[in-house]
């Protein structure tokens, strides 16, 4: 069994808070740069640059992209012959994003209750979903997720009679309603299948795919590109001023669910679809 | 597209000669506040106590930036979405509060009011915090320091980027850019 000490758990995550939030992917800043080429709204041609530009000064000066930093997801994949000395994984990663918002200068978003709203003052907890796999190894993947695109997110119990038309048309209206308030072009995550529950998950697990990648299954990797054409032609357009990139990547994740039952979620990520990733 | 170079404060005629569309360069005083700022300058006003800022003929930036880095006048400054100021923007327009800046889509009794008082609603790029930065010369928290990143700041700034989206005429840019790059057939 191989042993990871506690405090390079949570280093890695200081790390990746602080890297995700200032470096945007190669993957999302070339899907950005073809758009900037095709589209063809003036006013959208601006604001693709604009977006380049940001993530220029965003390096250049190790800022971040936006000031939203987000709620820190924490994707881990950890090995079966491995485990964590000198405390839980939990709560390394939470130490981990303590530190890396507040070194970092990153902003604090979260609250400690719903209602009552009480900034926690350092942007823990994260969110943390540890899945077991084989191998002795830890791989860390972080989600920074600002909070206008995912409150435009939905999820519905279609009807096994609405099937692939019902789950198309809710992605689309989605898209559509979240209109300027999501900062497109967007990243649509799709959820298909499941329960109420993982659903959600699912959509948020399409999010850490690379992007312009495409579903494994051609039925799915067919349907994926068949509605980002459909969402690019709604006209919503670079933040929502008009154009035909609405959306640069529509990701598909799937999971058997009920007889009775069509769970779909559509989780958007804004144009900063930020995702950073390290093993240990 | 000429851009147009504003300095705040705005008269009436400031607002009655822009559009939905119209590319703006704000210089001057600009205030920032989000929803905790808004619910308390709301909750003043109901009071009947005087606000801590004098918003007439003024600006108002959907923000919550970033910690600034030593050496930095603020960190990432982009705008947050406007919908969720919907609520209170109404009563700060009845006290002179001549414009908005945010991002997203904002409702009818927003816009009612923004033609009733004369008022305007642009959107700057959202996710673009680091590049929007550069336009701060000045940032100070005037009011609810325990609100962190959700205070009432005064921020002044040089030629600051926005879009009119809604003008006081019912101009939309929403809605007529969409419209001129839908590709559905109408139903």
């Amino acid at each position: 069994m191989r042993t990871i000490a506690y405090q390079d758990v949570a280093e890695a995550a200081r790390r990746l808070c602080i890297d995700a939030n200032v470096y945007l992917g190669e993957d999302v800043l070339g899907l950005l740069r073809s758009a900037r080429e095709r589209e063809p709204s003036a006013l959208g041609q601006r604001v693709l640059e604009e977006i380049l530009e940001n993530n220029r000064i965003a390096v250049a000066e190790t800022v971040p992209i936006c000031q939203d930093t987000g709620t820190a997801f924490v994707f881990v994949e950890l090995g079966e012959e491995v485990r964590v000395d000198g405390g839980l994984l939990r709560d390394a990663v939470d130490e981990g994003v303590r530190r890396g918002y507040t070194e970092g200068y990153l902003r604090k978003s979260m609250v400690s209750d719903p209602l009552r709203r009480r900034n926690t003052g350092d942007n823990s907890p994260a969110v943390v979903h540890i899945e077991l796999v084989p191998g002795d190894r830890v791989r860390m993947t972080l989600l920074p997720k600002g909070g206008g695109a995912e409150n435009m997110s939905r999820m519905t119990m279609l009807t096994p009679a609405d099937g692939e038309g019902g789950v198309r048309a809710f992605v689309i209206e989605t898209v559509e309603r979240a209109g300027p308030n999501a900062c497109p072009p967007v990243v649509v995550g799709v959820g298909i299948g499941g329960t109420f529950d993982t659903v959600g998950f699912l959509a948020k697990r399409a999010l850490i795919r690379k992007a312009g990648e495409r579903h494994p299954d051609p039925f799915y990797a067919r349907m994926e590109e068949d509605l980002l054409a459909a969402i690019n032609a709604l006209g919503v357009g670079p933040m929502g001023y008009g154009g035909e990139t609405t959306a640069l990547d529509v990701r598909i994740e799937v999971c058997p669910c009920h007889i009775v039952s069509l769970p779909v979620a559509v989780n958007l990520q804004c144009h900063a679809a930020r995702v950073a990733r390290a093993e240990l | 597209m000429n851009p147009k170079r504003l300095t705040t404060p705005w008269s009436d005629a400031t607002v009655e000669g822009l559009r939905a569309g119209d590319l703006v360069l704000i210089s001057g005083v600009i205030y920032g506040a989000r929803d905790a700022a808004h619910k308390r300058l709301v909750e003043a006003l109901e009071r009947g106590e005087t606000l801590p800022a004098d918003l007439r003929g003024h600006l108002v930036y959907y923000v919550g930036p970033t910690p600034a880095k030593p050496g930095q006048v603020i960190g990432s400054a982009g705008p947050t979405t406007s919908t969720r100021m919907d609520t209170y923007t109404p009563t700060l327009l009845a006290q002179g509060l001549k414009g908005m800046i945010g991002k997203g889509y904002r409702s009818q009794p927003v816009l009612e009011a923004m033609r009733r008082h004369r008022a305007v609603y642009m959107a700057t790029t959202g996710g673009a915090g680091a590049l929007l930065a550069r336009c701060f010369t000045r940032a100070e928290v005037v009011a609810y320091e325990d609100l962190g990143p959700e205070a009432l700041f005064r921020f002044e700034v040089a030629d600051f980027p926005a879009i009119v989206v809604n003008d006081a005429f019912g101009g939309d840019l929403y809605a007529q850019g969409k419209k001129a790059f839908s590709k559905a057939t109408p139903g």
